[in-house]
């Protein structure tokens, strides 16, 4: 088992210095000037060449790779080699965003917790809705209770985000005022204000992915339900309640919990529409100023911090998969 | 004699479908009684596992039209509420069922399902339900009983998964035990030493067996009584002996002579019983078996494809549904089983 890990975390570490490498070379092609776009109104031909020089855009992709990989290590300078007037990103540097003036991680780091709170809250939420109402469904299969939960679950699938979450802030914040406009502040600090700034985007957020995990848990309890091995479990004279809530959900939960951490990591990459929706300053919001800004070393962090999460929340489903199944741990 | 502990009356199950009931089971009646072995044989479809999955409770009764009458031990359990059926099930009736490789779950070590099955009718510690678990599965002849109580399913092979079975089926000592083809998944070898196991525990606990199954080698092996199910009715019970020496329904005759034998001339074809089972939607006019029997010309008025037969006595423990007369009956099964060596091993 610790010999599987050892070689997980490895190929984490090559997926992960992979990935930077695609991500890096795909910015590069784009057809977007850094250097031209960090020179602001008063713009000449000398200051692009000189804000080329200083960002590091005159050299190869290669060299500015290794220039980025080195910042993330070591940190670096702008321009590199210092100076007098050079601007210091210290380790870990992702890189610098002349637009906002400071750092990438500076800026992800402020927008992180909010989004983090977001996903967290909102995957606990839709999590044990989605699984509690497919369980439901699958025990009164057929019945008016299935119907009316899979017919509610088909509604909240096929909404837009966009337009859930507009309706919602127009009809709780703005026609009825049941809570105030939101405006996002840690939860250490007004806890209060901070149920009630997240309690609409949670909503809206478990709505939108509870209804994904209703349909998955209702098929998988329905072909569990059908094994063998469940009517051994009703032989013994398990009692119903058992028969599904351990025997069936148990052998049905692989699939559950592979969707969901890649939708946790999906949401702490930001879930930039509900995030812009309730002027969350959360990751996904700073995505989208930066893409219209545009601000390109923000988008290639992001990237990266989002790709990390995915390459991460993966390993730890695959670990979980060991946990839930004890076939997976002999094949480790 | 012992005493009747099962008596199943008139059962019938039916499947509502969007194409019509599916009447897997229609009026099954029989009996057993403690420390006997009750066989049950047919084909697939035949609604064998269908019967005996309902004496276990084990239909959705919200999904399947169950009527009739199954009386364990003096209580109904058609009709008998699920809490009851729970403390029923596992403890005085349990079952082991065909295909050992899929009916112990995968994530739960053997050990844990065991101890499962003890805890929910015995008040006893997770340690002294260990320790039963152990003494059960040495019982069945599980080698180092003590190490493998802790290992997963997929660890063990599917003669060893059977005997795990059969512990489960067996930890609460029940008076009746359901095995269902428990040997139709495993290997020739394997499956002698499995029955041998059942009849050697069902000798020191006088447990009551149904045996359900569609091999005649294991119904001489086993069964004291058997029963021959075609299309969801019984078409003949009898005494063992007596369905391998005068077989009267045409459909058991056909059964018989379908056995591969080693005393008959190796490149001759085996006789399988023509045509297809029947189906249970619209099962066919008359007598179910009529468009596969070969005798069906036998009888007057078109009688096979108009009238069901009855379920009649030829002798207070033998019942035939046939209309062909019982003297035709007998000439018919001598002329068929002429020169067969009837029965493997003594049947009685």
């Amino acid at each position: 088992m610790s010999g599987y890990l050892v070689r997980r975390l490895m190929l984490l570490v090559l997926m992960l210095v992979l990935l930077s490498m695609a991500v890096f070379v795909l910015f590069s092609l784009l057809p977007a000037d850094v250097a031209r776009l960090s020179c602001g109104k008063a713009c000449t031909p000398e200051i692009i060449e000189a804000n080329r020089i200083r960002l590091g855009l005159d050299k190869s992709v290669i060299e500015q790779y290794w220039v980025f990989v080195k910042g993330i290590f070591a940190g670096r300078t702008y321009p590199e080699g210092g100076g007098p007037a050079a601007l210091v990103c210290a380790a870990p540097c992702l890189g610098y965003s002349f637009r906002k003036n400071a750092t990438v991680l500076q800026l992800i780091g402020e927008r992180l917790p909010a989004t983090i709170w977001l996903a967290l809250g909102a995957f606990v939420l839709f999590m044990v809705v989605g699984m509690v109402t497919g369980v439901l469904a699958a025990l009164r299969r057929g019945r008016w209770q299935d119907k009316s939960i899979m017919g509610v679950a088909l509604l909240g699938y096929s909404l837009p985000s966009f337009f859930l979450g507009l309706v919602v802030l127009f009809f709780v914040i703005i026609r009825w005022k049941l809570l105030p406009y939101p405006s996002y502040v840690s939860p250490f600090e007004n806890p209060e204000q901070f149920f009630k700034t997240m309690l609409l985007p949670w909503i809206v957020l478990a709505i939108l992915y509870a209804a994904f995990y209703t349909r998955l848990t209702r098929s998988q309890m329905l072909e569990t339900l059908g094994e063998d091995y469940i009517r051994t479990a009703r032989a013994k004279g398990l009692p119903e309640r058992t028969v599904v809530g351990k025997h069936a959900l148990r052998a049905g939960l692989t699939p559950i919990v592979t969707a969901g951490g890649l939708d946790l990591a999906g949401l702490l990459g930001g879930a930039i529409i509900t995030e812009s929706v309730f002027s969350l300053p959360g990751i996904g919001s700073l995505a989208v100023s930066a893409v219209v800004d545009p601000d390109l070393p923000v988008l290639v962090g992001i990237t990266l911090i989002t790709a990390f999460f995915v390459i991460v929340a993966n390993l730890i489903v695959d670990l979980l998969y060991a946990a839930i199944d004890p076939r997976v741990r002999v094949a480790a | 004699m012992n005493e009747v502990i099962l008596s199943v009356d008139n059962l019938r199950v039916g499947f509502p479908t969007e194409d019509g009931v599916v009447q897997a089971v229609n009026g099954v009646s029989f009996e057993l009684r403690r420390g006997q072995t009750l066989a049950i044989v047919g084909e697939s479809g035949s609604g064998k596992s269908v019967t005996a999955q309902s004496i276990l409770g084990l239909i959705n009764r919200r999904t399947a039209d169950i009527s009739g009458k199954v009386i364990f031990q003096g209580q109904d359990i058609v009709a008998m509420p699920d809490k009851q059926l729970y403390r029923l099930r596992g403890a005085k009736m349990s079952m082991i069922f065909q295909d050992p490789m899929s009916s112990l779950h995968p994530y739960y070590r053997i050990g844990a399902q065991l101890i499962e099955a003890v805890r929910i009718h015995q008040r006893v510690s997770k340690q002294q339900a260990r320790e039963q678990a152990i003494e059960m599965l040495r019982m069945v002849g599980i080698p180092a009983a003590e190490r493998r109580v802790d290992d997963f399913p997929h660890q063990l092979s599917g003669g060893m998964r059977q005997r795990v079975m059969i512990a489960m089926a067996l930890i609460n000592s029940p008076a009746l035990l359901i095995a269902d083809e428990p040997t139709t998944a495993l290997d020739v070898t394997v499956q002698a030493s499995i029955l041998e196991l059942i009849t050697q525990i069902q000798q020191t606990h006088d447990t009551a067996i149904i045996m359900i199954t569609h091999d005649l080698g294991v119904v001489a092996d086993v069964a004291d009584d058997v029963v021959v199910m075609y299309g969801g009715s019984v078409v003949e019970s009898a005494p063992v002996a007596e369905i391998f020496a005068s077989p009267q329904m045409p459909y058991t005759l056909g059964l018989l002579a379908s056995i591969p034998r080693l005393d008959r001339d190796p490149d001759r074809r085996l006789d399988p019983i023509p045509g297809n089972p029947p189906s249970l939607i619209s099962p066919p006019a008359g007598c179910v078996f009529n468009p596969r029997c070969v005798y069906a010309d036998r009888v007057d008025g078109n009688r096979c494809q108009s009238q069901l037969p009855e379920l009649l006595p030829v002798s207070p423990v033998h019942s035939v549904r046939c209309h062909i007369p019982a003297a035709e009956r007998e000439a018919i099964a001598r002329s068929a089983l002429s020169g067969l060596v009837i029965g493997a091993g003594d049947p009685a």
